[in-house]
């Protein structure tokens, strides 16, 4: 009986070790890989991220009587450098109207550091959860839609970032 | 069944229902919502209150009902669950097409959703098979072990759909009326399950 029991112990530790070996030695390679390291992968388009989308939202100030925040970042794919002067899309449910009318959608251009930031007014749940619509769709890049959700329906604020890849 | 001190009445089962949806007629929501999605949303609720109705209709719990006339008032409010989900759903499609085309696709990025359509579905399928079963011949065993798996996942779906929504609902109320939803499925399962035994004599050849 203590032998079966013994070898047992045997096995699983050399089980863990061998385990453990495979994850270290991964892990090492990976942190080797510059490539891997410095590469930022290009952000994916989120499910919906599309829906009640209207092509060629203007540039506002601000949408409507503002209230609420919305900010990111757009990012080059790879070096991850910032992008200035790109188009950022957004839409909502708001205070102010369904995503799908034409005064709940706006544009804004990012600054020298790929930064973004529209005012709009309070976004609020909508099909069961809040949530803010964002697009780059203006061709230099890949186009991508984000559908970002807030973590509470009484946040005022809600952030979403772009990576892009060239088209 | 007899009625017990623990059984429902009527005056409970309305305020079990009616409760939630008063509850969500006061919701900041609505403001800003247009008729049909409020329709739609209200439809949603008071399926979940008919989800809670069919086990005590069936189970024989509500008092003043026959056995009969709690199996046909069954029958009735099932039809009536089928039709408060078409108005859910259509009320919805006509809000925002999108949102509902990728809930039905199941590639929404909503939880909840999957939960809703798997839900749908089961109640389509019952509705359809109690209103064929007559024409197809099938057996009260055959039509059970149809029915109650389906019951099953038009429960469970239902109170996940309903408890993973962020909408017009009121937390308290809906949790409360998601809780009795799933007590009177446990309750009416269970008792169909000791019947059975007893029916069988197990419970008296052991003794």
């Amino acid at each position: 009986m203590t032998t079966v029991v013994l070898n047992r112990r045997n096995l699983l530790a050399a089980g863990g070790s061998v385990l453990a070996t495979g994850v270290l030695a991964s892990g090492v390679s990976g942190l080797l890989l510059p490539a891997r390291a410095e590469g930022l992968a290009p952000t994916e388009s989120m499910s919906g991220g599309a829906n009640n989308y209207r092509k060629g939202a203007a540039i506002v100030e601000r949408i409507g009587k503002g209230g609420f925040w919305m900010s990111g970042t757009v990012r080059r794919a790879g070096d991850g450098a910032p992008l200035a002067g790109q188009r950022i899309q957004i839409w909502a449910h708001t205070v102010e109207g369904q995503e799908h009318e034409p005064q709940s959608h706006g544009a804004t251009l990012t600054d020298k550091d790929g930064k973004f930031r529209l005012e709009m007014p309070q976004i609020i749940p909508i099909f069961g959860q809040p949530h803010g619509h964002l697009a780059y769709d203006s061709g230099e890049f890949k186009t991508v839609f984000l559908r970002p959700v807030m973590r509470s329906a009484k946040e005022t604020s809600l952030e979403a970032h772009f990576v892009l890849q060239p088209a | 069944m007899g009625i017990g001190p623990g059984d429902p009445d009527l005056g409970a089962l309305a305020l079990a229902i009616c409760v939630p949806i008063a509850a969500a007629a006061g919701s900041d929501l609505l403001a800003w919502r247009g008729p049909v999605y409020i329709l739609a949303g209200f439809a949603g609720i008071v399926a979940l209150g008919l989800v809670l109705v069919q086990p005590l209709l069936i189970g024989g719990y509500l008092p003043g009902l026959s056995a009969y006339r709690g199996r046909r008032a069954h029958h009735w409010i099932g039809g009536a669950l089928a039709f408060a989900v078409v108005i859910h759903v259509a009320g919805l499609w006509i809000t925002s097409p999108p949102d509902m085309i990728d809930a039905l696709t199941f590639s929404s990025p909503t939880p909840f959703s999957p939960f809703g359509v798997v839900a749908m579905w089961a109640i389509f399928a019952v509705a359809l098979l109690a209103l064929l079963r007559r024409r197809l011949g099938l057996r009260l065993r055959t039509w059970r072990i149809v029915h109650i798996p389906l019951a099953i996942v038009i429960v469970a779906a239902s109170v996940a759909h309903c408890l993973l929504i962020e909408g017009t609902m009121e937390t308290t109320s809906k949790i409360v009326l998601c809780a009795l939803v799933l007590a009177a499925a446990i309750k009416v399962m269970a008792d169909l399950v000791w019947r059975k035994r007893t029916l069988r004599g197990e419970g008296i050849a052991r003794q």
